[in-house]
């Protein structure tokens, strides 16, 4: 190499440094061979399974909550924005029952939040909360697997047992709620700016189309965009096999070939629907509601005429909860038709409790001006109350029996959101 | 007693930052050397098996995403250095008796958390912002270009996150050159140019090494800008492991990924440094 600065000292006072011996190299690796010696250290695990009979179930769910008593507090771990930040309804607990509620929106995602409690649950601990809301879905299921959520004793549960649409008591995650009562649900359908797209999108093909190219969001959830994928060709998520997913996933990637997908988002994508970065999108109804009323957009929502995905976040008591009577106390609370009411009308999902719609409706005939309006927009929204025809659309995400279907599942759709 | 107590002192003083290394850095990168080679899942837990396959299809997967963030994190790099040198030169020769305000402007941005910075970033470059709205109004750009979910954003973003960290270790060396050199230059009859080319530059070297150092690795296994900025085709390594790690729960694979990043950019900086002539990486590093 010809280098002109080679022969200059300056430069060679500069860089002249002592070689890295040969016997550094072998410290080196020395200290990896210590590593593998170490190596031993495994991740634990223990597989439980669901209790196969009512029986074995009565027994854990007496094992749970014997000797377990009413401590006057409860620390609750729920998600951003699913709650009127004044709390009314804790307030309403705290003043009925005299127990008080630490209330954190510290859930921002499942898989950070699995990560974040699954080495205390693993250890036997505390994780601080008592209550937390868990999304229908892997990590549902695995926290189930794991042996890590309380049985429920139904027989605190009245409210829940005299006010829950039947549906929501045998969903397909949870039969019979042995481990949790769903908190909401949501829909995840299409999502688009009036402002920029003229004709209201009605099915799956709109977000294909080329008219769109680049304007066009989608989410990186396998499950979420798979059952958008199964939808666009014709097949029922719950019912797909394998090849199904093939063939979805191609169609998945024909619209990313095609540049008509600008980003896969994991869920910051209202504030480029808003902008106009994207036009139409994946989206999950409440999100929709909550941003048209916080920041005065005009956004809306549609589920596809082919198909929406409906999922449910569902209250849980961790196994090493230190309150979980008080606990369970106030998940039954929430199934008050008058608090699932009040609840309803500020987070906008889906409620499980079908007669709020009354208090709501009774709520906005009593109400005045703007309040009135708001009111009675929510009782009337297909996004709380879906219609029947929407409801009959909407499908689960997919299941799987095995762990290799799942990870089959996930490298085939992550191919495309991740590359 | 005194000579004993003289001898431990090293030791001594070596003690808090052994046992800070060895508890943040050493153990947690056996566990992940462990980690990497095992095999199982979450629910049934991971056993050690000397899984190589983890490397294997992890690299055969993503070899397009460990590529992708290799020439991100250099061409941000460069990038840094273009925009950091003059700057570092300007402050250092000329900044006078404000250089500390200038380095305080500098890091003043610097304040406000890396995450917040980026997605102001988002909101200043969307497709109808401050910076494309009037352009686009004045019909200087056409009506579907973009610079978000590009190549050019993330890898702007990734210059712009890091280049505190480029410009300071070059002052650094700047500053330090003695005056006197450069006067014994010229006295020398050395022209402008001569003394820069000669004298200045092959100086601060080791700042620009060292800074080097400080934003290529963090550059190129960064997920961050990738994530609010790029667009599908923009996943950079980092990405795919995190994904790895929290979505899939895939540990072994997100392990080898994570170790085979970490192999090749000490591979690179080796390089590198050799092909300065410099061989004591740490040594350069510490100055």
């Amino acid at each position: 190499m010809n280098d002109p600065y080679r022969q200059d000292p300056a430069l060679l006072r500069g860089m002249t440094q002592r070689r890295l011996g040969r016997r550094d190299a072998f410290r080196l690796a020395g200290l990896s061979a210590a590593g593998l010696a170490l190596a031993a250290c495994g991740v634990q695990g223990k597989g439980t399974t669901r209790p196969s009979s009512s029986a074995q179930a009565q027994s854990e769910v007496e094992k749970f909550w014997s000797g377990k008593t009413k401590n006057g507090h409860v620390d609750f771990a729920n998600w951003p924005l699913y709650m009127d930040p004044k709390q009314p309804e804790l307030k309403q607990f705290t003043q009925q029952t005299g127990i008080t509620v630490n209330y954190k929106e510290v859930i921002l995602e499942m898989p950070s939040w699995f990560a974040k409690i699954q080495p205390q649950l693993a250890a036997g601990q505390s994780i601080d909360y008592d209550l937390m809301v868990v999304t229908n879905g892997l990590h549902f299921d695995q926290l189930v697997q794991l042996g890590y959520l309380a049985p429920l004793d139904h027989s605190k549960l009245p409210n829940f047992a005299a006010n829950a649409a039947p549906e929501y008591k045998n969903e397909s995650f949870d039969p019979g709620n042995v481990y949790s009562i769903p908190w909401a649900s949501g829909m995840t359908g299409i999502a688009y700016n009036p402002k920029y797209v003229d004709t209201p999108p009605t099915s799956m093909a709109d977000l294909w189309n080329p008219k769109y190219k680049g304007k066009v969001g989608m989410m990186s959830d396998s499950q979420e965009i798979a059952n958008f994928g199964l939808f666009a060709i014709g097949v029922d998520p719950d019912k797909s096999t394998e090849a199904d997913w093939e063939k979805a996933a191609a169609k998945l990637q024909e619209q990313r070939d095609a540049g008509i997908v600008r980003k896969y988002y994991d869920q910051a994508y209202t504030d480029p629907l808003a902008k106009g970065d994207i036009w139409l999108t994946m989206a999950w109804s409440g999100d929709v509601f909550q941003k048209n009323v916080s920041d005065g957009t005009d956004l809306k929502f549609v589920v596809p005429q082919e198909g929406g995905t409906i999922w449910t976040d569902n209250m849980t008591i961790p196994k090493t909860a230190t309150n979980p009577v008080d606990a369970i106390m106030l998940m039954d609370f929430f199934y008050d038709v008058n608090i699932a009411a009040h609840l309803a009308e500020y987070i906008n999902y889906v409620t499980p409790v079908p007669a709020a719609k009354d208090v709501i409706a009774a709520d906005a005939a009593k109400a005045t001006g703007d309040d009135k309006k708001l009111l009675e927009e929510v009782a009337s929204s297909p996004l709380v109350f879906p219609s029947e025809q929407d409801s009959a659309r909407l499908r689960n995400y997919v299941n799987f029996k095995t762990p290799q279907e799942q990870k089959k599942f996930e490298s085939i759709f992550q191919a495309i959101t991740t590359s | 007693m005194s000579r004993l107590r003289a001898s431990l002192t090293p030791y001594l003083l070596l003690f808090p930052g052994t046992l800070w290394l060895a508890i943040f850095f050493v153990i947690p990168t056996v566990v992940m050397l462990s980690l990497s080679l095992q095999s199982g899942d979450v629910v049934n837990g991971y056993a050690f098996t000397f899984n190589w396959h983890s490397y294997v299809d992890g690299i055969g997967t993503y070899h397009d995403q460990i590529i992708r963030s290799l020439v991100y994190g250099v061409i941000s790099t460069v990038i840094q250095i273009v925009i950091g040198f003059p700057v570092a030169y300007w402050i250092a020769f000329k900044g006078g008796t404000r250089k500390s305000v200038y380095l305080f402007l500098l890091l003043l941005p610097f304040l406000v958390s890396f995450v917040l910075r980026t997605i102001s970033w988002q909101f200043f470059l969307s497709d109808n912002g401050m910076l494309l709205g009037p352009l686009k109004s004045l019909g200087l750009v056409p009506e579907d270009f973009h610079i978000l979910a590009t190549s050019a954003a993330v890898i702007g973003g990734l210059a712009y996150n890091f280049l505190p960290f480029m410009i300071l270790p070059m002052y650094v060396a700047l500053e330090r050159i003695d005056p006197r050199v450069l006067e014994a230059a010229q006295d020398l009859y050395a022209s402008k140019v001569q003394t820069f080319l000669r004298v200045v530059l092959p100086l601060s070297l080791p700042g620009v090494f060292a800074g080097v150092l400080m934003t290529f690795v963090p550059a190129t296994s960064d997920y961050v800008n990738a994530s609010v900025l790029g667009g599908t085709s923009n996943t950079m390594i980092g990405n795919v492991i995190q994904n790895q790690f929290l979505v899939n729960q895939d540990y072994p694979t997100a392990s080898a990924l994570s170790f085979t990043l970490m192999a090749l950019l000490l591979v690179g900086i080796f390089a590198y440094a050799k092909a300065l002539g410099t061989e004591d990486v740490l040594e350069v590093a510490a100055r």
